[in-house]
């Protein structure tokens, strides 16, 4: 067991510097302060940098940071390789031969943006076209989220960012606006992460049952949560329940493993609502105090028994049962939830309504040790909704909307809808009203799109490829580049960057200690840009340093000429404005933020600030959750909506019901015989962030190659050993990777791991490092969203698998120069 | 006294951190650790039913020839590369005696020590 205060008092301050923020050190200068990507992930955790003459030489967790507490991953610890990679980009360069053949010409930073400029004003401006010609494409967890949407609309004025072929926003916007519904706000489960004294905290108790379903939050650490902080929950007692197909840590030490049918599990969540409420095993007090519509709820959820949900999803109903009882009976119960919500269902808002029923009716909202609802710190939620605020308002009309490929309902996702995008980019119109809408340009800055979020890899290639003008800004060459851009930029890492970042809280800064070459960072790149496409907005800011102090201290807000303040908001839209902005109307968001902190003052306060409200438990009780100040919950009744009314406005029915993915046993038998396995894809690993670290030698060393887990009855049947090669195959296409028998795996499942690719292959076409070779995305389809046109059912995408010959074509040769595996795409159609 | 690495492996997660931790901190090449993890599993007891004790999935560091046991780091009040980095918070540091006073039958634990 963790004795957390044992911990901090064994350490000793003096020898790691408490209280200062940059020191000498034998003959190095050392300085604190935190890490986004890249190279990274989706957290930020406390380091120690040690420089020499400018120079990163070595790095180490910072012990005395309490988010992290020095504990730092593999790929953190290993950043030296990664800023010092060979296949980092050093200068601006334009392309020198066609696209795919690697062939630069290095240009100027004033030359770049002269091209740039040129091309808006000719191609755009020039042929009367509005901004939305232009796309904004952005990676995810990198330190972008504000700075990315800000420069599409500050900077080329579009209100078009977002995931091109990225279906149903398949990651976390699907949970986050499926618990606006309901809850109001986000819930994350609470191990002590909002808390400045962490496990120490009095009021602080260990979760004492936590389910761990569809993710490895060790590997993965989504959503800017630290998986191992459970570690330290299960190390204080919290029992394990995992649902999850695929045997993980979590798995090995439960007390309940439900291995539910890819694509099903929906309806455990459905039939521990049945069960937990038909055994009455609710909080009867916080129920009726606090929840909406439980009878309503209770008769709805009658017919979703444990043996319904059983003959769909694989799990005996003895199981369901008691897994639910463990969970209802337990003092403080936690769920953690992760992607598989988001992209390995067609149940996506559902499953996550009727998850956070689970929570609610059991009482486990705001009491330490369950979940605790988040905002980001100090109300600073500058980010993906920001664009709306400088965007040209005709652009913004013309963003891209679900009703424009024929969807219903308020668009309560802040990102442009990826479906209509991608629609909108195949058919150079708008799908249902046949309005011409080109595409003429797309700007991307930390994504290497093919190797990596782009749904239907062959498709995305064949449509994103037709885009007149593209400009990517990556640290590192990427395959993506190679094959599409016409002008590439160098961006700097973390480490040689000053920037600051709010997700849920503490607060944290990034200090630049060096620089890479011409690299400029994100908001040295929204400056340039800026001073020169939109000068009379850019009067605002001199600096990088202005900039980041406006991002802290307002939250970028714009302040019109009526003197109203507008802003970004969090969560989901619950109005008819879109809601993704506010606006000051008396109760409206001051101009300033809570922050206490200047950029410069953050840094020497040791880089992190917690904030007050997210350290605060029953929140609901202090009425700090609404705008009114009342007691309650941010949603029309001021009570947790078990069935939440807004989703009909969302185009959603309200009451929770599973929806089955595109292909399974009950609806397409054929198939599934046709198809035998489940192919699982996209995997984690210690060693790698999504596209990342592939080129970094200490990563590789630990794992070389991609891995696809089979069971060892699968490699009987197929005469498979560890290290043989297999297709994955289904009709959008195939990928290999390397087999690894895997005992924890099911018979018809195998999982397969994404965003592979080889920096020490060939970069030119058709090879682009191996991108589309290992690709799993070679075999998803898009446009297969359930109810409310968000999530993804690609986690349990079917396929068949066999060996791997030599001379058998190569993915990239048959995506670049073959024509892919498909000739009959039609838009808004898988 | 001799100093020593006492490792509560029920909890230990396979990682990574410490070996890596301790590799940038050698200089060490490729194939070579100062702290090197094993892996055990996983695999089902046929004989015990479902629940915690019915997969065997467990990770153990062992501690090569390379270790120094971070001797210029913890002269300096510092902790050793692994402890500090060990993300599943099971690696302990300090006098054997003492970290075999922790060990309490309750759970998994490996006591370590080097010639160093």
């Amino acid at each position: 067991m963790v004795d957390y205060q044992g911990f901090l008092d064994s350490i000793d301050r003096k020898a790691y510097h408490e209280g200062e923020w940059q020191w000498e050190e034998d003959g190095y200068t050392v300085t604190r302060t935190y890490n986004y990507s890249a190279p990274g992930c989706h957290d930020s955790c406390g380091v120690l940098l040690y420089t020499k003459d400018g120079k990163l030489e070595k790095i180490e967790g910072d012990p005395l940071d309490p988010y992290a507490n020095g504990k730092l991953c593999m790929r953190c610890l290993d950043m030296t390789e990664m800023v010092d990679s060979d296949k980092r980009l050093k200068y601006p360069m334009k392309r020198a031969g066609e696209r795919g053949e690697n062939k630069w010409e290095r240009i100027t930073w004033e030359e770049a943006l002269d091209i740039v400029e040129t091309y808006i004003k000719e191609e755009i401006d020039g042929k009367g076209l509005g901004r939305e010609a232009i796309l904004v494409g952005h990676g995810t967890g990198r330190n972008i989220n504000w700075q990315v949407p800000f420069i599409a609309g500050a900077c080329f004025r579009t209100a078009n960012v977002g995931g091109i072929y990225f279906s149903g926003w398949w990651c976390y916007m699907p949970r986050v606006c499926g618990a606006a519904g309901p809850l109001g706000d986000y819930p994350i489960v609470d191990a002590s992460e909002t808390l400045p004294d962490r496990y120490a905290n009095p009021e602080w108790k260990a979760p004492d049952v936590l389910a761990v379903w569809g993710n490895e939050p060790l590997k993965s650490n989504g959503d800017g949560y630290l998986g191992h902080w459970l570690n330290v929950c299960v190390q204080a007692g919290t029992k394990i329940i995992s649902i999850d197909p695929v045997l993980t840590w979590w798995g090995a030490r439960a007390e309940y493993w439900l291995r539910p049918h890819p694509g099903t599990d929906c309806c455990i969540a459905l039939a521990w609502l049945n069960v937990i409420m038909e055994e009455d095993l609710i909080d009867h007090e916080f129920v009726e105090n606090w929840c909406a519509y439980y009878d309503e709820l209770k008769e709805h959820c009658k017919q979703f028994t444990p043996e319904w949900a059983s003959e769909i999803t694989g799990v005996p109903a003895d199981d369901i049962v008691g897994s639910a009882r463990l969970y209802a009976n337990a003092e403080r119960g936690a769920i953690q939830w992760g992607l598989v919500f988001d992209a390995g269902t067609s149940s996506a808002m559902h499953w996550t309504e009727a998850v956070c029923d689970l929570m609610a009716i059991c009482g486990n909202i705001e009491k330490p040790g369950t979940h605790v609802l988040v905002h980001n710190s100090f109300d600073i939620n500058a980010g993906y909704s920001s664009v709306d605020l400088y965007a040209n308002p005709q652009a913004l009309e013309r963003k891209f909307r679900k009703w424009m490929i024929g969807d219903e309902g308020l668009d309560f996702v802040g990102m442009s809808n990826c479906d209509a995008m991608a629609s909108v980019l195949e058919a150079g119109k708008i799908p249902v009203t046949g309005e011409d809408y080109p595409i003429k340009m797309f700007w991307a800055q930390s994504c290497n799109a093919f190797a990596g979020h782009e749904g239907a890899a062959a498709r995305a290639y064949k449509y994103m490829s037709k885009i007149p003008f593209i400009v990517y800004a990556d640290p590192m060459i990427t395959p993506t580049m190679v094959a599409i851009a016409d002008l590439i930029l160098p961006v700097s890492m973390s480490v040689e960057r000053d920037s600051a970042r709010t997700w849920w809280t503490p607060l944290r800064a990034m200090k630049k200690v060096t620089s890479f070459y011409e690299a400029k960072s994100d908001e040295e790149i929204a400056l340039w840009l800026g001073k020169r496409l939109n000068p009379e907005l850019f009067v605002r800011w001199d600096s990088v340093e202005d900039f980041i102090n406006d991002y802290l201290l307002t939250d970028l807000a714009v302040v019109g000429p009526d003197g109203k303040v507008k802003k970004a908001n969090f969560s989901a839209a619950t109005d008819e404005d879109w809601g993704h902005t506010s606006v000051s109307d008396g109760e409206g968001p001051s101009v300033t933020t809570k922050c206490p902190y200047t950029f410069d003052e953050l840094v020497k306060v040791g880089g992190h600030a917690y904030d007050e409200w997210n350290a605060t438990y029953n929140k609901h009780e202090k009425g700090l959750l609404r705008p009114d100040g009342q007691p309650g919950f941010n949603t029309p009744s001021g009570r947790i909506e078990l069935v939440p009314t807004i989703f009909q406005a969302w185009g959603i029915p309200p009451y929770p019901i599973y929806t089955p993915a595109p292909e399974t046993w009950q609806t397409t038998p054929e198939i599934m015989e046709e198809l035998p396995f489940y192919m699982i894809n996209g995997a984690r690993s210690y060693e790698f962030f999504h596209t990342e670290h592939r080129m970094a030698p200490t990563m590789r060393e630990f794992h070389p190659e991609p891995l696809v887990k089979v069971s060892p009855a699968t490699a009987e049947k197929y005469d498979l050993q560890d290290g043989d090669w297999i297709w994955m195959e289904n009709h959008e296409g195939r990928c290999r990777q390397m087999v690894k028998i895997f005992p924890g795996m099911p018979d018809d499942c195998v999982s397969a791991e994404h965003g592979w690719w080889k920096p020490e292959k060939e970069a030119a076409a058709p090879v682009f490092n191996d991108c589309f070779e290992y690709n799993v995305n070679n075999l998803t389809r898009n446009f297969q969203a359930g109810p409310g046109g968000i999530g993804s059912p690609i986690k349990c995408t079917r396929c068949r698998i066999y060996k791997y010959q030599e001379g058998d074509t190569p993915a990239g040769v048959q995506i670049t120069e073959l024509g892919g595996w498909r000739d009959d795409y039609e838009p808004m159609k898988p | 006294m001799t100093k020593g690495i006492l490792i509560n492996y029920d909890y230990c997660t396979g990682c990574h951190s410490c070996e890596v931790a301790c590799k940038k901190h050698l200089g060490l090449p490729k194939g070579e650790f100062g702290i090197k993890l094993t892996e055990t599993g996983p695999y089902e007891y046929a004989g015990k039913p479902a629940g915690p004790e019915h997969w065997e999935w467990t990770w153990l560091p062992v501690i090569t020839k390379a270790c120094d046991m971070c001797a210029d780091r913890t002269e300096k009040g510092k902790m050793p590369m692994c402890v500090q980095h060990c993300q599943a918070w099971c690696m302990y540091y300090g006098d054997v005696a003492e970290l075999a006073a922790k060990i309490d039958g309750k759970t998994r634990w490996a006591l370590m020590a080097t010639t160093a």
